[in-house]
C-alpha cells in the first residue's frame, strides 16, 4: 500500500492550520538538518486547553501532512492529553506505514509539540 | 547504444536481481550490488579455510594467508602501484583517511600551516582535515565550485577539459602555498559525478610547493574508470572494496612506500609487531605495521574477485558504458521534464561519471525516493554526506540516480517512468 494515501495527499495539498497566531501562549520549532525538514508549531492555551494550535514549516508530504494532521488533533485537548501522545498515536493516526527512515518525517511535529 | 543492451546481460551474474526480479537499482554511488563470484569466494573461505592468517603454521591458516596476500597484489597491479607492500587494507575509504589525518597530519601540520581541500568533497575527507586544523590552528582552505559544477579554478568547461600544469598552476598559485602541507581532493564527486582534473592540479600543486603531500579520495573513481597511481603523481590514494563489486568492510590505501615507512601506526595490537618488550615495540615494516588486529580475512580474499571481473570487462568498457548511460540518462530528463527538473554537476558527460543527483519541482527528495521506491526504483535522498557542497548548491537535500556495469536503458526509462507518477501523485 502507498504511504500517498488520500488522507496524507488531502493534508499535503491543503494544510489544515497553516500559518502563524497572533501572541500564542507557547511555540517550538524543530528542524531535520538530513533534509532540510522545518516545522514551527505554535499553540493557544487556555484554562489548560488547546483552543487555537497553527504550524509553519518546510519539509516533505509526510511531514507536512502529519504537522496539518496533528494541530486538528490538539484543539480542545487539555495540556495533560498532549503529554500522553506518542510515536504508537502518530502512526495510528496517519493510517500508513513507514519504514526507519520516512517515520522521522512524520514525528518532526510531535517533537515540536514535545518542546512546547 | 548497442552496447548497453549487451552490458545488460551482466545482471544474470549479480544474485539479487534472481531475488528481486522488478529491482530497478540506482544507487551504486552508495554501494554496488556483488556478482556471484564474489559471493562464492566469500562462502569459499568461511566454509573450506575459515582460519586466522599469518599467526598459523597449519595448512588452512597457510592457505588464507596465501589467499589474502594475493588480494593485495591483485589491487597493487590494478592501480599500477610500485609494490604491494604499498597497498594498506583498512575498513573503508573513511578509515583510509582518517589513518592519514592521524598517523602523518598530525605529524607534519603545525600552527600557521595550511590543508587544503574542496567544496565537493564527502564529509570523510572534508571533517579529518577540518577537525584536524582546528586542533593545531592550522588553515583550512576550501577550493570552491563554479555554476556548472566544475571546481573554481577560473577554466570554463572548454579549457577545463584542455587544462594543462601552465594555467592549472597560474590559479592554483593564489590558493596553494608554501604553508600548504596537506592537498587533499576527490576524484569524481560523489553528487555532481564531475571529473576533477587531479593529474594537472596534483602537478600544479606540486611545482607550487614540491613538499606538498597529496591525497587523492577515488573511492568514485577506481570504481569506473582505469586508474594508474604512478601516471597521477599523487602521494597517497584512497577507495572502498564495496563500490567495485567487492564485500563491505574492506578499504584501501595506497601510499608511496617511503611516506608509509615514516609513518607512525594509525592502531596498535596483534599482527602489526615484530618485537614486544616491557619498556619498548618493534613494528613491522608497511603494510602490516597499519594492520592491527585481526582483518576482515573472508572479504579480503573476495574482493580479488571484484577485481577480477572488472577486469574481464575492461576499465575502458566500463567508462564507456556509464558514460553512454549518462548521455541517455540526461538527455531524456531534459526532454521529458524540462526546467521542471534541475540537474546538478556538468552537462557535457565526457566530464562526469554516473552520478547523476537533481531537484525536480517542488517535490521533496524523500517523497520522490518514496515513490520511486513504491515502483521498486532504488535511489538516493538527501545531502549524500557532503552537506558543504549542498549548502553551496543552496538546496537541502537532492534526489541522486546512480549507475554501474549492470545498469542500462530500461533501467533509466523505469526512472523517466517513476518520476511521471511522482508528478502525478505530488502535483
Amino acid at each position: 500500500m502507498s504511504i500517498y494515501s488520500e488522507l496524507i495527499l488531502d493534508h499535503y495539498q491543503h494544510p489544515r492550520n497553516f500559518g502563524k497566531i497572533d501572541r500564542p501562549t507557547k511555540t517550538a520549532k524543530v528542524s531535520n538538518p538530513l533534509c532540510g525538514d522545518e516545522v514551527e508549531l505554535c499553540v493557544k492555551i487556555a484554562k489548560g486547553k488547546v483552543v487555537e494550535a497553527k504550524f509553519k514549516g518546510k519539509g516533505c508530504a509526510i511531514s507536512i501532512a502529519s504537522s496539518s494532521m496533528l494541530t486538528q488533533y490538539i484543539k480542545n485537548k487539555s495540556e495533560l492529553e498532549l503529554k500522553n501522545l506518542d510515536k504508537e498515536f502518530m502512526i495510528k493516526m496517519l493510517g500508513i506505514e513507514l519504514g526507519v527512515n520516512r517515520i522521522k518525517c512524520a514525528l518532526l511535529p510531535l517533537e515540536a509539540l514535545k518542546k512546547l | 547504444m548497442t552496447s548497453c543492451y549487451k552490458m545488460n546481460k551482466l545482471k544474470k551474474d549479480f544474485p539479487i536481481f534472481n531475488n528481486n526480479p522488478k529491482l530497478t537499482y540506482l544507487d551504486s554511488t552508495a554501494t554496488s550490488l556483488k556478482p556471484k563470484s564474489v559471493i562464492d569466494k566469500l562462502v569459499e573461505y568461511y566454509s573450506q579455510y575459515s582460519a586466522n592468517i599469518f599467526r598459523g603454521v597449519y595448512k588452512i591458516s597457510e592457505k588464507a594467508t596465501e589467499e589474502y596476500e594475493e588480494t593485495r597484489k591483485i589491487v597493487a597491479d590494478f592501480i599500477n602501484a610500485r609494490k604491494d607492500a604499498e597497498i594498506v587494507f583498512t575498513r573503508n575509504t573513511t578509515e583510509s583517511l582518517n589513518l592519514i589525518a592521524y598517523s602523518l597530519g598530525r605529524e607534519i601540520v603545525d600552527k600557521d600551516d595550511e590543508i587544503v581541500t574542496t567544496i565537493m568533497e564527502h564529509h570523510s575527507n572534508f571533517v579529518p582535515w577540518q577537525v584536524l586544523c582546528l586542533e593545531v590552528g592550522a588553515s583550512f582552505k576550501v577550493i570552491d565550485i563554479n555554476d556548472k559544477g566544475y571546481l573554481d579554478l577560473e577554466l570554463d568547461d572548454i579549457k577545463y577539459k584542455k587544462s594543462n600544469i601552465k594555467n592549472t598552476y597560474q590559479i592554483l598559485k593564489k590558493i596553494v602555498t608554501e604553508k600548504t602541507k596537506i592537498l587533499t581532493l576527490t576524484y569524481i564527486s560523489n553528487v555532481l559525478g564531475t571529473i576533477n582534473p587531479v593529474k594537472e592540479i596534483i602537478a600544479a600543486a606540486k611545482k607550487i610547493n614540491p613538499k606538498i603531500i597529496t591525497i587523492i579520495d577515488a573511492a568514485q573513481a577506481v570504481p569506473h574508470l582505469k586508474v594508474d597511481v604512478q601516471d597521477l603523481g599523487c602521494d597517497f590514494l584512497v577507495f572502498s572494496s564495496h563500490k567495485m563489486l567487492g564485500p563491505t568492510g574492506v578499504g584501501v590505501l595506497w601510499g608511496k612506500e617511503n611516506l608509509l615507512k615514516e609513518m607512525f601506526p594509525f592502531m596498535y595490537g596483534g599482527e602489526m609487531i615484530n618485537e614486544v618488550y616491557i619498556d619498548r615495540t618493534i613494528f613491522k615494516d608497511p603494510p602490516h605495521k597499519f594492520e592491527a588486529g585481526t582483518p576482515a580475512i573472508g572479504e579480503v580474499i573476495a574482493f580479488k574477485e571484484a577485481i577480477k571481473y572488472l577486469k574481464t570487462i575492461g576499465m575502458d568498457k566500463v567508462r564507456e558504458h556509464e558514460k553512454k548511460l549518462a548521455l541517455f540518462c540526461l538527455k531524456i530528463l531534459r526532454r521529458e521534464f524540462g526546467n521542471r527538473l534541475k540537474i546538478f554537476g556538468p552537462i557535457d558527460e565526457n566530464d562526469r561519471g554516473g552520478a547523476i543527483a537533481f531537484s525536480f519541482g517542488k517535490y521533496h527528495p524523500h517523497d520522490i525516493a518514496s515513490i520511486l521506491d513504491e515502483e521498486k526504483i532504488a535511489v538516493r535522498a538527501g545531502h549524500h554526506c557532503a552537506m558543504p557542497l549542498h549548502n553551496r548548491l543552496g538546496v537541502n537535500a537532492t534526489v541522486r540516480a546512480s549507475f554501474y556495469i549492470y545498469n542500462d536503458e530500461n533501467d533509466i526509462e523505469r526512472l523517466i517512468k517513476g518520476l511521471k507518477k511522482v508528478e502525478k501523485i505530488l502535483a
